[in-house]
């Protein structure tokens, strides 16, 4: 049946594009929505059945170029299909409603809506082929959809910048990971990915890590991990709200899926691995964060803080590769339950937030967080919606941030168990950064919403007031539901992390799976207490409503040291409240100042501007790039336009590609002239 | 259960303590014990005013703050018995609550649009965010210590066998000391005293609210303390009997109380820009007991 249905959802595209011309643009979107609606469904029941009767394997001849085509549908995959599937789900749903006032582009609507279906198969396809020439092409289909996805706004010359800066990137991408199926591929003779289980296992493990660390670097560019980040905050504030929140929730994600294959399929050293792991994660998850802080698009902000969390899943998935190399089922469990948990979790959150943005940006016409305020007043949905998304991507109970997050961290101490000394020096690395990552996005996220929803406009705007559809916030409360459902019930997951951990480690005995429950028992003990703590919060809310009602209060402004005068440039701007943080990492990161500052007796408006620089990039690519432009710029004097020359440059090649063998083989021949003397 | 009732009688008297304290070092006789208590149940009684610009924020966030920082009471044990709610990890757990009520209270002060307390907010977050880590790593050492996880566990296994160990509870009780202090913006951070909002953390978050959330707010802030010195009395508590150890308990946390006032009185505060660098200091210490620990155990290589 699983077979039919796969093939069933493929089909479902072809049948949907092939419609598209014979419907008007409001047509196509109906196409669109219901074609993601039933894929997504198909996905479901495909994943459904197979966590209830276990995995699907079947195999299509191929040609003689590709060689068979295995389909294995495991655990893992299913995990992912209903993640993906999901946040498509409110992504599409939301999308219909925010496209609607792009309305007066009918061709450029209809390129992003076949772009936007291609994209969603070529994902859960990902996640299904275990062909790597097949799965490279439809890498690039992916790459190349998502390309189109972004760049929605193409007469900007901002956004076509950042898309084309996606679409290198995705290439060098697709470089690392075509040298590592080669690899693979010149040593096995085999496509199948299972050759790499068999090639790795035979080899020392030099060999294994190495092909590692290729395979990190490829998945690495896709997920974000630093440093392979800076495509990341460019595109996320170029593409449509839903493509945002889509491509931070599952388009990184699938980087993840990537990493997590490769763990399941390479046998080699996991000792290394799992630091190499640990140490990339901690990086990432901590200069994420640092640099969110200092960012004023909310979008861009948005898109550093999803580096911040692929930080948070990479140090999960590296304390289960410690956990595998140091047979410590409990660092199994933990590490990559918790990774996957935050997978699903951060897609939740995060498309959550970027579909706030997105109502943000259609009411303001900006993403500037400086020129934003008091928006709860206007948008009140929003507003809220915004500030659940907030306290789960700070990891606060009772949401769902906090689950896997305190997963992770029970592997952390758990780990410290451990009797070497490396591994507790280690694991101190990692709770420190970890611990720094939670503080920092409390600063960030209360930034964030108390800067854009609070206080006053500090900005007069004459837009009219932005009416708050029914039909947007329906996939937006369903985000915040599950959030919700998840930070209370975290036990509803239990089964299936379980299954999905022990495709790690087949061999588990009944004490291990022992193990493995009493973790997760810890784990509905604290959805219990969050459900515990929302009580108490509500009682005593009760209690103070009953009480304070009775006395007598009054309206006023806001006291501000005897000064009555009611001005939004009282209210705290965002510069100003992150100005402590920033002077003190000003050494660390690279952010621009220009200051106009009051001189002589008549001085000039005093301003000052800061411009958040990302110094990984200034290092690694803008100084390269820079680098090569002068050394190449001292050749330009060949291309001067002038037809006589081109033909020279033909001439002197031809001569020299017929003289040059000429010369060698007569010299080749006085040599062994010589040699007999 | 019982240490609940003990954070809860603790906080009825602790800030009085302090105050008297405070009082007597500079040479006056000073209110009674049970004044601040007495302050604030007139502050419950009264009416507020409420700023136009604030929202529902501003209306739940002394609440949440308050909600807080009880269920996180509710997860201290009192030596060999636990709190009400007990499991590996809590501690984790433990911190995060205290970060939610935290959360909503800088919200709220930005709630307002006054510049004041927008400043409050962004230092409150920062200090917060800085003594995190400090936390973090000396429960971590301690769980290296015991092998356990959770709050009671680690304070029943908790014992000292050599020199080392009893330094490590010097230094891990100087550790809670400033975290307390720090958390509850106290003297070498901040002055509760000051005339000036601009050198204010806590004070200036809160300055547009009155009537029954201040006197929340105030109350909180008695708890909090009680709290942490629940947390200093449990390093030395250990599975030591109750007719001993409720004492004990009361002792720890009057001595304590005099220690905040001493401190108080004789220490400077600090300039706003260094109290990061002096923030740090915490954790390094941490760092130390860390060692330490792996000192003891044998595990340092």
């Amino acid at each position: 049946m699983e077979i039919k249905l796969i093939e069933l959802f493929n089909v479902l595209v072809l049948v949907g594009i092939l419609a598209f011309p014979f419907f008007k643009i409001k047509g196509r979107g109906i196409i669109t929505l219901s074609v993601i609606t039933i894929q997504v469904l198909i996905a479901s029941i495909i994943a459904i059945s197979v966590f209830v009767n276990g995995s699907v394997e079947y195999a299509y001849t191929g040609s003689f170029i590709t060689g068979l085509i295995p389909i294995r549908v495991d655990y893992l995959s299913a995990w992912f299909l209903l993640v993906i599937g999901f946040t498509f789900l409110t992504g599409a749903w939301y999308g219909i409603q925010y496209m609607k006032q792009y309305i007066d582009q009918p061709s450029n609507l209809t390129l992003h809506a076949v772009a936007f279906i291609v994209l969603f198969t070529s994902l859960i396809d990902l996640c299904m082929i275990q062909n790597s020439l097949v799965l490279l092409v439809i890498w690039e289909m992916m790459a190349l959809s998502s390309f189109i996805v972004i760049i929605f706004e193409n007469y900007k010359a901002d956004t076509l910048k950042a898309g084309i800066n996606f679409l290198i990137q995705s290439h060098v991408c697709i470089l690392f990971l075509t040298f590592a199926f080669m690899w693979v591929k010149v040593k096995t003779g085999s496509f199948d990915l299972q050759a790499i289980t068999i090639y790795t296992a035979s080899q020392p493990a030099l060999i294994g890590v190495g092909l590692f660390v290729f395979f990190f670097i490829g998945f690495g560019i896709k997920a974000g991990f630093v440093p392979f980040h800076t495509w990341l905050p460019k595109a996320h504030p170029a593409a449509p709200a839903h493509i945002s929140g889509i491509m931070s929730g599952v388009i990184i994600k699938i980087g993840i899926y990537g990493i997590l294959r490769m763990l399941m399929l390479i046998k080699t050293d996991m000792i290394t691995i799992g630091y190499f792991v640990l140490f990339m994660s901690t990086l990432t998850g901590v200069y994420g964060v640092a640099l969110a802080i200092v960012q004023h698009n909310l979008k861009k902000l948005l898109a550093y803080h999803s580096i911040e969390n692929i930080g948070i899943i990479g140090i999960g998935i590296g304390i289960g590769c410690l956990g595998l190399g140091y047979h410590n089922q409990v660092l199994v469990v933990t590490g990559f339950g918790g990774a996957l948990l935050h997978t699903l979790n951060h897609s939740l959150f995060k498309s959550l937030l970027f579909y706030c943005a997105g109502n943000v940006y259609q009411a303001k016409h900006t993403m500037n967080i400086e020129a934003m305020g008091g928006l709860l007043k206007e948008m009140p949905r929003t507003g809220y919606l915004f500030l659940v998304g907030s306290l789960a991507i700070c990891g606060l109970p009772p949401f769902n941030g906090f689950i896997s997050e305190f997963f992770i961290y029970n592997g952390l101490f758990d780990g410290l168990q451990a009797n070497q000394f490396l591994v507790n020096l280690f694991l101190l690395f990692v709770i420190f950064g970890l611990v720094m990552i939670g503080g920092l996005a409390l600063i960030c996220f209360t930034k964030a919403f108390g800067i854009v929803f609070l206080g006053t406009p500090k900005v007069e705007t004459r837009q009219p007031a932005f009416l708050e559809k029914h039909a947007r916030f329906f996939p937006m409360f369903l985000i915040a539901l599950s959030i919700l459902v998840i930070g209370l019930f975290p036990i509803l997951f239990s089964a299936p992390l379980l299954k999905i951990v022990a495709l790690y480690q087949p061999v588990v005995g009944p004490v291990g799976r022992l193990q493995m429950e009493t973790i997760f028992e810890r784990l509905s003990v604290v959805g219990w207490a969050s459900l515990g703590f929302i009580a108490l919060m509500a009682l005593l809310y009760y209690v103070r409503y009953l009480v304070v009602r009775q006395r007598q209060n009054l309206e006023d402004t806001t006291w501000s040291c005897g000064y009555t005068g009611e001005t939004s440039k009282m209210h705290y701007t965002a510069s100003s409240f992150i100005r402590s943080y920033r002077k003190l990492v000003e050494p660390i990161l690279y952010i621009k100042k220009e200051k106009v500052e009051a001189v002589g007796l008549y001085p000039e408006k005093v301003k000052q501007y800061t411009h958040p620089g990302d110094k990984l990039e200034r290092w690694l690519i803008d100084r390269p790039i820079l680098f090569f432009r002068t050394v190449l710029s001292r050749f330009t004097f060949l291309q001067n336009g002038n037809i006589q020359t081109y033909m020279l440059y033909g001439f002197i090649f031809i001569g020299a590609t017929i003289l040059i063998p000429l010369i060698i083989s007569k010299f080749s021949t006085l040599v062994s002239f010589l040699n007999q003397l | 259960m019982v240490s609940f009732l003990l954070i809860l009688l603790a906080s009825l008297f602790f800030m009085g303590v302090i105050i008297r304290t405070k009082s007597l070092a500079s040479g006056r006789k000073g209110p009674g014990i049970f004044q601040p208590m007495r302050d604030i149940f007139r502050l419950l009684r009264k009416g507020s005013v409420f700023s136009k610009t604030t929202s529902f924020i501003f209306q739940i966030a002394p609440t949440a703050y308050f909600a807080s920082v009880l269920m996180a009471v509710l997860m201290i044990p009192h030596g060999n018995s636990p709190g009400f709610i007990s499991f590996n990890g809590d501690f984790v757990m433990f911190a995060y609550i205290l970060a939610f009520g935290k959360f909503l209270m800088i919200v709220s002060a930005l709630d307002t649009g006054s510049s004041f307390e927008g400043m409050g907010a962004s230092r409150e977050a920062l200090f917060s965010m800085l003594v995190e880590p400090a936390f973090f790593i000396l429960m971590g050492s301690f769980a290296l210590f015991t092998g356990h996880t959770s709050f009671q566990s680690i304070f029943s296994e908790l014992h000292y066998g050599s020199y080392i160990s009893y330094m490590l509870g010097g230094l891990a009780t100087f550790v809670f000391v400033l975290i307390a202090m720090i958390e509850n913006s106290r003297m070498p951070v901040d002055d509760p005293k000051t005339h000036l909002e601009l050198t204010m953390v806590h004070e200036v978050m809160i300055l547009d609210n009155s009537g029954f959330d201040l006197g929340v707010i105030l109350y909180t802030t008695n708890l909090k303390f009680a709290m942490y010195g629940a947390i200093i009395a449990d390093l030395f508590i250990g599975v030591l009997p109750l007719w001993f150890s409720i004492p004990l308990f009361i002792g720890i946390q009057v001595l304590f109380a005099v220690a905040v006032g001493l401190i108080e009185s004789f220490g400077a505060r600090s300039r706003m820009g260094h109290n990061p660098q002096f923030i740090f200091i915490l954790t390094s210490v941490s760092i130390l007991i860390f060692f330490g620990v792996l000192l003891v155990l044998g595990k340092f290589i």
